[in-house]
C-alpha cells in the first residue's frame, strides 16, 4: 500500500487516489497537421521506466484534484509530490 | 532419453537417483544464429519451435534468473481461447490446439486439464456481451456455450446463485475445452524439448545491452560477456520497455504489478475454472487441492513484483460473495508478477525498425494460455523474417495505423 501525500489534504491512503499514468505528456499544439506516426507516439508510446517515474495522481475520494508524483517503480517509494504545471523538484 | 513407463521402472531400481538432468547448463558460445532474451514459457517455446519447425538449432535462450521464474511461475495457469475479435481468437485457438497435443509432443506431462472455463454474467449487459462473444467464437470454430443460472448452479453447486446475492448470477459462457495446465511443467517441458534439439539454455545471464551496427543487430551484452547473434528475439515480459530502450525503441507498454494467491489445500470442491469480469476475480482448484485465485492489476506501474493489499482485499471480498463456503479458508501464499500491458490488451509480436531484432511482448495479464502459440508464431517470424498470418495483425505498426484489436472489454475477462 502506498501512502500518498496530497498537496492539499496531506498524507492519505492509496485507496483514496486514482493513478493517471505518465505525467508531462504534452498535447500536440497543432493536431491538424500531425502525421499518423506522431499521433501514435503521443497516444500510445510510453516511457515506462524501471526506476524514477513522473506520474499523475488524482485524489478521487478527497479533494478530487490532480497532482504529480515522482515514484520509484522498483521500490515504489515516493520521493516528490508537486502540483500540475510545476516542474519536478531536483532528486 | 524419452520418459515412459519403462524408464520409470528402470529408474525405480536405482531409487530414482540416476535420472539425467532434463537440460544441460552449457557455457555460452561466442556466437549464435538466434539469441532469445528471456527464459520464460514463451521464450523457451520460441526456441523449441525454432529448432523443431525451422531447423535453426544454433540458438541460445538467455535468462537473467532461472527459467520459468518470472510470469510463467506467477500466473493462475488458466488456458482458454474464447476471445471476441477474429485476430485474437485465431491466435489463441492456435495455442489451444497446440496445448491439446503438447504433452505428447514434448514427451513431458504439462498436466493440461480441460476442465472447462466459466465466465459469469451478473447483469443483462454481461449476458448480451456473453451471447455476442460465444456466437463470435462459434463462427470462428471455437467451442462455446451459454448457460443459464440453473446450469451454472448445477455445474458449480457451491456458487451463491440466489437472486438476492450481491453479484447475482444470470448465466455464464462456458468453454469446455478451456482449463488449466501446470505452469512450471510448461517451462521445463519446453526447456527439455529445446535442449534436445541443441538449444543452449543459459540461466543467470542478464542482457545489459543490445549492440547494433548500421541499423542491424550484432549481439547482446550480458553479465557473462558479449554474445554475437545474427538475430535477437526479445520475450522478456515485464521488462520489455527496458530492453526496447537498449535498442533505442519505444513501446506502447506499461508494466503493472499483477497479484495472485493460493489457499491451504482442501478437499476437491471446485471442478472447473470460474472467472468473473465484473468483480475481477478468477478461481480454480489445483490438483493439489489449493484454491488458485487471481486478482486484477494495480493501477500504478511497477517492476517490484508486488502490489498493494487493497487489490487483494477487493478480489477476496468478491470471491467470498460468490463462494460463501470459502469465507474461512486460509490463504497460504500471495505474490505478484510484472505484466506488460498494451493499450488494446493484445500482444505485440513482430519485427522492429532494427534489422534482426524481434519483439514478442505486451501479453498483459493473459500470456500463459498463449505460451505454445506465441512461441510457434514468434519462431516463424524470427526464422522467416516476416510474420505468420496468425500474428501479422499484431505488429507494432497497429499503433500508428489505428488498427487496434480492442480486447479490453471484449475478451472474456481480465484474461
Amino acid at each position: 500500500m502506498l501512502l500518498i501525500e496530497c498537496p492539499w489534504c496531506g498524507p492519505r491512503e492509496e485507496t483514496e487516489f486514482s493513478c493517471g499514468g505518465e505525467a508531462h505528456i504534452v498535447r500536440p499544439p497543432s493536431p491538424d497537421t500531425l502525421a499518423d506516426e506522431e499521433w501514435g507516439e503521443y497516444l500510445f508510446m510510453r516511457k515506462n521506466p524501471r526506476g524514477a517515474h513522473l506520474e499523475q495522481w488524482v485524489h478521487a475520494h478527497g479533494c478530487r484534484r490532480w497532482f504529480n508524483v515522482r515514484r520509484d517503480t522498483v521500490t515504489y517509494k515516493i520521493s516528490a509530490v508537486y502540483k500540475v504545471g510545476e516542474s519536478p523538484p531536483h532528486q | 532419453m524419452r520418459y515412459s513407463l519403462a524408464s520409470l521402472v528402470r529408474n525405480a531400481f536405482s531409487y530414482h537417483e540416476n535420472w539425467r538432468a532434463a537440460w544441460r547448463s552449457p557455457e555460452p558460445k561466442p556466437q549464435y544464429d538466434v539469441v532469445i532474451v528471456g527464459g520464460g514459457g514463451h521464450g523457451l517455446a520460441t526456441a523449441y519451435y525454432l529448432a523443431k519447425e525451422h531447423g535453426i538449432n544454433n540458438v541460445a535462450v538467455l535468462e537473467k534468473g532461472w527459467i520459468g521464474g518470472g510470469n510463467t511461475g506467477r500466473n493462475t495457469t488458466i488456458v482458454r481461447s474464447n476471445y471476441l475479435w477474429d485476430e485474437a481468437t485465431h491466435l489463441y485457438e492456435k495455442s489451444m490446439k497446440l496445448w491439446e497435443g503438447l504433452a505428447q509432443d514434448l514427451n513431458y506431462n504439462v498436466m493440461f486439464s480441460q476442465r472447462g472455463v466459466l465466465n459469469l454474467g451478473h447483469t443483462l449487459q454481461d449476458m448480451r456481451d456473453i451471447a455476442r462473444r460465444v456466437n463470435a467464437n462459434r463462427l470462428n470454430g471455437v467451442d462455446g456455450e451459454i448457460l443459464d443460472t440453473a446450469q451454472v448452479k448445477a455445474m458449480v453447486p457451491i456458487i451463491n446463485a440466489s437472486p438476492g446475492a450481491r453479484y447475482p448470477i444470470l448465466g455464464a459462457s462456458l468453454q469446455r475445452r478451456g482449463g488449466v495446465a501446470r505452469h512450471d511443467a510448461v517451462a521445463w517441458g519446453f526447456a527439455r524439448g529445446a535442449d534436445a534439439h541443441g538449444v543452449d539454455i543459459i540461466q543467470k545471464c542478464e542482457v545489459t545491452g543490445i549492440r547494433r551496427e548500421g541499423g542491424q543487430v550484432v549481439g547482446v551484452e550480458t553479465s557473462r560477456g558479449f554474445i554475437r547473434a545474427k538475430k535477437i528475439g526479445v520475450v522478456a515480459a515485464g521488462h520489455s520497455s527496458v530492453l526496447a530502450s537498449m535498442a533505442g525503441l519505444r513501446l506502447p507498454i506499461e508494466s503493472h504489478p499483477l497479484q495472485a494467491l493460493v489457499s491451504e489445500p482442501i478437499k476437491p470442491v471446485l471442478h472447473t475454472v470460474v472467472m468473473s469480469n465484473a468483480v475481477h476475480g478468477y478461481i480454480s482448484q489445483s490438483d493439489k487441492g489449493d484454491l488458485v485465485i487471481g486478482a486484477g492489476i494495480d493501477s500504478y506501474t511497477g517492476y517490484g513484483q508486488r502490489g498493494s493489499f487493497s487489490v487483494i482485499e477487493t478480489t477476496m471480498a468478491a470471491i467470498v460473495e460468490l463462494f460463501p463456503i470459502f469465507s474461512r479458508v486460509r490463504m497460504n501464499r500471495q505474490w505478484g508478477g510484472i505484466v506488460d500491458v498494451c493499450p488494446d490488451a493484445c500482444p505485440i509480436i513482430g519485427m522492429t525498425p532494427v534489422k534482426g531484432l524481434y519483439f514478442n511482448c505486451g501479453w498483459g495479464t493473459g500470456g500463459f494460455k498463449a505460451t505454445p502459440g506465441s512461441g510457434w508464431v514468434f519462431a516463424h517470424t524470427v526464422a522467416q523474417d516476416r510474420p505468420h498470418e496468425l500474428n501479422a495483425a499484431f505488429s507494432i505498426d497497429r499503433f500508428y495505423t489505428g488498427h487496434l484489436i480492442d480486447e479490453h472489454g471484449a475478451a472474456a475477462v481480465a484474461h
